[in-house]
């Protein structure tokens, strides 16, 4: 056997140690339905990518220390404050260090934007029926991906300890406070104390934040895309060629590599140009936090505005037997409100299932209007959650309308009752209506081409 | 015409390929003593230099900004701010390279549209595993009894090795929820430590105070003291000695979910709400004053537990007991006593 300079033909080389060759000639040739909304989980994976690279630069500056110190720094209005290790290693970080608000700013756009496309991704997948079998099991990690997400948002910006985060750590101590008979014990598992916490607090969040998140997450993605590869995308039924058995598309090289490595870096351009243009969290104007401050107007990141629009939904009660606290109110909004849409999600490839009787594997993906019942169930479950959301900012729509909180309190109420059967209703008879047209235009067709053949063939 | 210009294009870059000596396909590979495929795999197309120059702009575009990026880092101070510049030469960088790489893909390589099969499930070889494993125990004569002793030794491995997890926390010693610094006599100081006399406390305002000698990070610790017309309270059977002189104090934790009551409402229609109140801004759970902190609006299922007062013999604010209820969140093994 000649051996191979693996500078003058690389693959030769490789192949000869590891025999990849039939592996890479298959990747290569890979199908890529062409369709957009497909580059939807792809704009996620890029994100994720500028999250890990701004973090690892974030955490060589962070302290996760809650020892006080008094506050020298070049933040003039904030000199001689008292605050945290951690509040004051992000005020420097993002003030003194060049570059590092840049990277914090981007950081932050970047975890906003990774879960807007992961959520972007579901609809995508969830109105197309792309989650039928075979690809249950993508959906299902997608959705553990999706929860992942919103718990390491949630201690990202818990870390930074200022006045914001704090009251954003009380309320999930409420909340989990709240959960039946583990509550209590289980914060105190994980605080460590009472609230605000023993000092091991902040670094047990960040080491959950830095490396068991993102490797979870990481680990998550990476079977996330292998499923994906062992069954192949959906794709739209767009021509005779495709169908469930065969895929049409552009091959990973030459065809697919250059588009996907310009979204790559058409996601990262942006959200570099959001973290150096478009102020985000402007931490020092918070100031510290500390267990006895509050101010008004907070709002969290915008993936957990469903939550804190279900917690301030909710009627004033606890669950008590005499004077037994059985259930306390945070409960309801900030666990079985969300858990409730997850299970439903979780479970959704197999109710639908149950419901349609139909057990077949799908390659070709619907149209919404393929599948009126479900686009009408998923509408009506995302105006159902779009409403608990949007009543999350109850509070900045009094300001920016001057809406009474209390007026607002009682149209959510009802509307969130009322809203979603009447869209599930209407959405269906649309999607019902929109397939008779289309059968109708169908026969049309079918006619005029038999009309034509027919004069075709018509003597002289 | 075009097709002409076409040709001709094609034309011209054969003969430089050929003059370089190195061809766009298989050719100059067999030249070079390479195994020469015989048939194309990729498709073929027209090139295109148009779109080279554009690409090579956008990339040369490109790393002027990467190089402005460093020279914004190497010139500014950190006082001058000089994010803006940094993202924009960064972002723009990025974003000249995705311009090129479009070109690239739309202009420089082909788009096939190609077919394949999709995988399709082996029943053969699922059938070929699932008799492998069950032959592989058939020597066993208790299988079960055996499943059942691995797996109950899993168990108590797992459980072993979760039990030190049991030092994050105090878990089931929940008594330190419940803990409080008020004591009788404790007196209350402001967030610098200094004693609080009962006579600086006016109405109208808002005032935080703490346990004299405690942390005032606990929760327990922070209250809310305001003064009002003695005459206004309705404070519940039990409670009339607790508010000297019209003064109140209420812990200033919620009983929600934690957030500290941090605003201090005037009515906003006097008719039907006469009183002020005490509002918390994470829910807006409003907890009224007058009537020893019972819920008037908001999510909170249970009333903010009062601090009763007492004014020393140097007329410092003391604490005359306890807290009616528990301080913070509710959870589970919390006991109310009634508000008569």
């Amino acid at each position: 056997m000649t051996t191979h300079d693996p500078l003058e033909n690389p693959v030769r080389f490789i192949d000869e140690r590891t025999s990849a060759a039939p592996l890479m000639r298959k990747g290569l040739r890979y199908l890529f339905p062409d369709h957009w909304s497909f580059l939807l989980g792809e704009v996620a994976l890029y994100a994720f990518m500028v999250l890990i690279l701004t973090g690892i630069y974030l955490a060589l500056f962070y302290d996760p220390s809650t020892a006080k110190t008094v506050y020298h720094g070049s933040y003039v209005p904030l000199d001689g404050q008292q605050m945290s290790a951690a509040y004051k290693s992000v005020l420097d970080l993002s003030l003194s260090d060049k570059a590092g608000l840049l990277m914090r700013q981007t950081h932050h756009w970047a975890a906003d934007v990774f879960v807007v496309a992961i959520v972007m991704h579901l609809l995508r997948v969830f109105f197309t029926g792309a989650f039928r079998k075979p690809r249950e099991l993508t959906w299902v990690v997608g959705l553990v991906l999706l929860i992942v997400a919103l718990l390491e948002g949630y201690l990202g910006y818990s870390l930074v300890d200022d006045l914001l985060s704090g009251m954003g750590l009380a309320i999930g101590y409420g909340v989990g406070l709240s959960i039946p008979v583990i509550g209590g014990p289980a914060m105190l598992g994980v605080f460590g104390a009472p609230f605000p916490g023993k000092e091991d607090f902040f670094s047990r969040m960040f080491i959950m934040h830095v490396l068991l998140l993102p490797m979870l997450l990481a680990t998550l993605i990476g079977v996330h895309l292998a499923l994906i590869a062992a069954r192949h995308h959906t794709q739209f039924k767009e021509s005779k060629r495709t169908t469930e058995k065969r895929i049409v598309g552009a091959p990973m090289f030459p065809a697919q590599a250059p588009r996907s490595l310009a979204l790559m870096f058409f996601t990262v351009g942006i959200l570099f140009l959001l973290g150096g243009l478009v102020q985000i969290n402007p931490i020092w104007q918070w100031g510290p936090y500390e267990p006895w401050l509050g101010t008004n107007g907070a709002q969290p990141d915008w993936y957990l505005g469903w939550l804190i629009g279900a917690l301030r939904l909710m009627p004033s009660f606890d669950v008590t037997i005499g004077h037994f606290t059985l259930i306390p109110n945070p409960f309801w909004g900030g666990v079985v409100f969300p858990g409730v849409i997850f299970t439903l999600l979780f479970a959704f490839p197999w109710l639908e299932r149950r419901v349609s009787g139909d057990r077949a594997g799908h390659n070709l993906a619907d149209r919404p209007r393929d599948a009126p019942t479900r686009t009408a169930f998923g509408v009506a479950l995302l105006s159902f959650v779009f409403l608990v959301f949007a009543f999350g900012a109850a509070d900045r729509l009094f300001v920016l309308w001057g809406l009474s909180y209390n007026t607002q309190l009682y149209i959510f109420r009802i509307a969130i009752w009322v809203v979603p059967p009447i869209l599930f209703f209407v959405v269906r008879a649309w999607c019902r209506s929109l397939r008779a047209a289309d059968a109708v235009e169908a026969d049309r067709h079918a006619a005029e081409r038999e009309a034509a053949a027919r004069n075709a063939a018509l003597p002289g | 015409m075009k097709r002409l210009l076409r040709w001709l294009w094609a034309a011209i870059v054969l003969g430089l390929a050929k003059l370089f000596g190195r061809g766009a396909d298989g050719e100059a590979d067999a030249a070079a003593g390479r195994d020469a495929p015989t048939e194309r795999i990729v498709a073929a197309g027209d090139p295109d230099r148009h779109a080279e120059n554009v690409v090579l702009v956008l990339l040369a575009l490109a790393g002027a900004c990467a190089l402005g990026f460093v020279a914004v880092y190497a010139l500014f101070s950190p006082a001058s701010l000089p994010n803006e510049l940094l993202g924009l030469c960064l972002g723009l960088c990025c974003v000249l390279i995705g311009a090129a790489l479009t070109v690239v893909a739309k202009r420089l390589v082909v788009t096939e549209e190609l077919e394949d099969d999709y995988p399709q499930p082996q029943p053969e070889q699922s059938a070929e595993v699932a008799q492998i494993v069950h032959e592989a125990g058939s020597r066993f004569t208790r299988k079960r009894l055996l499943l059942a002793a691995g797996g109950m030794t899993g168990g108590a491995l797992a459980v072993a090795a979760l039990t030190p997890a049991l030092s994050l926390g105090p878990f089931w010693d929940t008594a330190p929820l419940d803990r409080s610094p008020w004591r009788r006599g404790t007196r209350l100081v402001d967030q610098d430590g200094a004693v609080i006399l009962a006579a600086d406390i006016e109405e109208q305002t808002f005032y935080t105070a703490f346990p004299e000698g405690a942390d005032p990070e606990n929760i327990a610790s922070p209250l809310v003291v305001i003064r009002v017309d003695p005459a206004t309270l309705q404070l519940p059977a039990g409670r009339a000695a607790w508010a000297p002189y019209g003064i109140l104090a209420y812990s200033k934790i919620c009983t929600h979910a934690g957030c500290a009551i941090a605003l201090y409402r005037k009515p906003t229609f006097p008719v039907l709400e006469p009183h002020d109140a005490l509002v918390c801004p994470c829910h807006y759970s409003t907890f009224d004053p007058f009537t020893g902190g019972t819920v008037i609006y908001g999510p909170a299922g249970r009333p903010l537990p009062q601090l009763p007062l007492m004014i020393d013999a140097d007329g410092y604010l003391r604490a005359g007991g306890n807290f009616s209820g528990r301080v913070g969140p509710s959870w589970w093994n919390v006991r109310e006593p009634p508000i008569e």
